[in-house]
């Protein structure tokens, strides 16, 4: 695990060199284009370009994402079990704080993690994902984001993104500038062949930057996603959850979340391709029925098992380098776990308890009456008292308390 | 003279790998030590648990004194235990104790929809579930804490250094797999 941990680090800090090389070397040519001596001023405005998204997005990012995807905090009494299931996989994943768990109110089944050091960890799911999956499946989607807290995929997944964001923006501003300024300065400035090749250069690496920075985002975020499941599986001793859990989560398409296209690379099944067969190039996540076939062809719970099964579903193509197998605990398959008693009493149950959850959060008072039924009141319900819709008992309303 | 230059760069280097692997080494050990304690912590938890699992029983199923006595002895037995292997026995005895106590819990149809009891019995499973896992956590720890002692280069600086392999944390009770017997 270590040892995936620190080639993780190392491959991280080198494609952010590489993508951050291919920015620069955008700025330069762009600048150089314009006037031959101005090459130097354009790489040093990409590299200010970048340093402030980057500040910007390690300052406040976490946040952002959080609240544009409508996450709000739960506090352990909120929802027990959830918080149950989140320090497990903390303890089994040696995660060395508790993440914060968020919950986001949509009836698709989805969940995501954020968070630039394991220390300052968040991980947020929907109630579709409360309602849907049983214990075991709920492990196994928690223990996967928290392989991607563990091997440090979200620190940099945001640099990485952040980085093609400015290629991007660069390319395009140079590429919607040259309609402004291509006539002028053909004629008037007397550099000749040289500002000539750096325009060409330019207009090369403009169109070409862009897609080949996405193209190394996309590959990169593809195999963490591989690694996560095999981390998921290693932390719960039990891939045949996670693999559960995802034909659930990608066998909806219906129930499409829309997000936000910056966010949707984070959550477990990206939701704006839940429901593709193949992956193109340009995918986040590898096709859910790649996933969930390796999952369920693992002899083992360990990162080995999980590249043989990698290998035998993908003509010996491997997903890890052999450094990475060091270390590799063996790891047998535990039995499921029995099922509690609330989930084995039906979905619409368990639809109900989640919807609890969410009641709780937005500070509803739950009164239980002798009939059976448990009367929801928002906050703020103007009356004191209030009758019970089955049986007609009138109930005072308990104070609003901590 | 290049000689003695060279001869010193290779003892330089040599000597900074010494280092780094001997760090590495204690970083690795404190790894161990740390989930050796995140185990304790989740069996103090299960300790504590137990009574108020007991008291919110009693009121339902007063009559099974029997279940309830062999429960709070087997808890006693753990809180007293020394070191790892008579932790490790005792705990699992605790654990088939407490399958054979929730066994008897489903007779009881009043005291499975008692929210008290289910979120006791939640917390409970979850404890265990915990255990487990730092259990787990642990054996990965040694695993690869004694993987690296073992390996060629790094076994001169463990041997220097007097790092020695850590034991494994197996429970061992038979009496953790048996399934519970409800008695009628």
């Amino acid at each position: 695990m270590w040892d995936l941990i620190q080639s993780n680090k190392r491959k991280s800090a080198l494609l952010i060199a590489l993508l951050a090389l291919v920015l620069l070397a955008l700025g330069y040519a762009i600048a150089a284009s314009v006037s031959p001596s101005a090459g130097p001023l354009g790489l040093i405005a990409a590299l200010l370009v970048w340093t402030i998204m980057v500040f910007a997005s390690v300052a406040g990012g976490e946040q952002i994402l959080l609240a544009s995807a409508g996450a709000r905090e739960l506090k352990r009494e909120d929802a027990p079990q959830l918080f149950n299931v989140v320090e497990e996989m903390k303890i089994a994943s040696g995660l060395p704080a508790m993440p914060r768990v968020y919950l986001i109110d949509h009836p698709a089944p989805n969940a995501f993690a954020v968070g630039l050091t394991p220390q300052r960890a968040a991980v947020a799911v929907t109630t579709g994902l409360l309602a849907r999956l049983n214990r075991d499946e709920l492990q196994g989607v928690v223990a996967h984001e928290l392989g991607h807290i563990a091997n440090r995929d979200t620190l940099f997944m945001t640099l990485a993104g952040v980085t093609v964001g400015a290629v991007i923006l660069l390319a395009d501003f140079y590429l919607r500038g040259m309609r402004f300024v291509g006539r002028g300065r053909r004629s008037s400035k007397g550099g000749g062949q040289a500002v000539v090749i750096m325009m060409l250069v330019a207009l090369v690496l403009a169109i070409l930057a862009p897609i080949l920075a996405q193209l190394l985002y996309f590959a990169c975020s593809r195999r963490r996603e591989y690694l996560a499941d095999a981390s998921a599986a290693q932390f719960t001793r039990y891939p045949e959850g996670l693999a559960g859990a995802l034909e659930r989560i990608a066998g909806l398409p219906a129930n499409r979340l829309e997000v936000s296209r910056a966010l949707a690379p984070m959550f477990t099944v990206n939701p704006l391709e839940a429901s593709r067969v193949t992956s193109s190039v340009f995918s986040t996540h590898p096709p859910t029925a790649d996933r969930v076939r390796i999952l369920r062809g693992m002899a083992g719970s360990s990162i080995a098992a999980y590249e043989a099964a990698f290998r035998a579903a993908h003509g010996n193509r491997g997903v890890l380098r052999p450094g990475e197998l060091k270390g590799s605990a063996e790891a047998g398959i535990r039995a499921a776990a029995p099922g509690a008693p609330a989930a084995a009493a039906g979905p619409a149950r368990q639809m109900r308890e989640a919807q609890d959850v969410l009641h709780k959060l937005n500070g509803f008072a739950v009164i239980p009456c002798a009939c059976g039924l448990k009367i929801k009141v928002p906050a703020g319900f103007g009356p004191s008292t209030v009758t019970c819709p089955r049986c007609g008992t009138s109930h005072v309303i308990p104070a609003a308390g901590g | 003279m290049i000689a003695v230059f060279i001869l010193l760069g290779i003892l330089v280097v040599v000597a900074l790998w010494f280092l780094a692997t001997y760090n590495g080494l204690v970083r690795l050990r404190n790894q161990v030590k740390n989930a050796w304690s995140q185990i304790d912590v989740q069996l103090k938890r299960r300790h504590d648990l137990i009574p108020n699992l007991i008291e919110t029983v009693k009121g339902y199923a007063a009559h099974e004194r029997g279940t309830f006595d062999a429960v709070t002895q087997a808890r006693a037995a753990a809180m007293k235990a020394q070191g790892p292997a008579q932790a490790a026995q005792a705990e699992g005895l605790l654990g088939s104790a407490l399958s054979k106590f929730f066994a008897i819990a489903e007779n009881y149809p009043e005291l499975k929809a008692n929210q008290n009891f289910l979120a006791l019995q939640e917390e409970l499973a979850s404890t265990e579930n915990k255990i487990s896992f730092a259990r787990q956590f642990y054996n990965d720890q040694v695993q690869g804490f004694n993987t690296r002692i073992e390996q060629v280069p790094t076994n001169i600086v463990a041997s220097v250094g007097g790092f020695k392999s850590a034991e494994f944390f197996q429970v061992e009770a038979p009496a953790e797999r048996e399934a519970p017997q409800v008695k009628f």
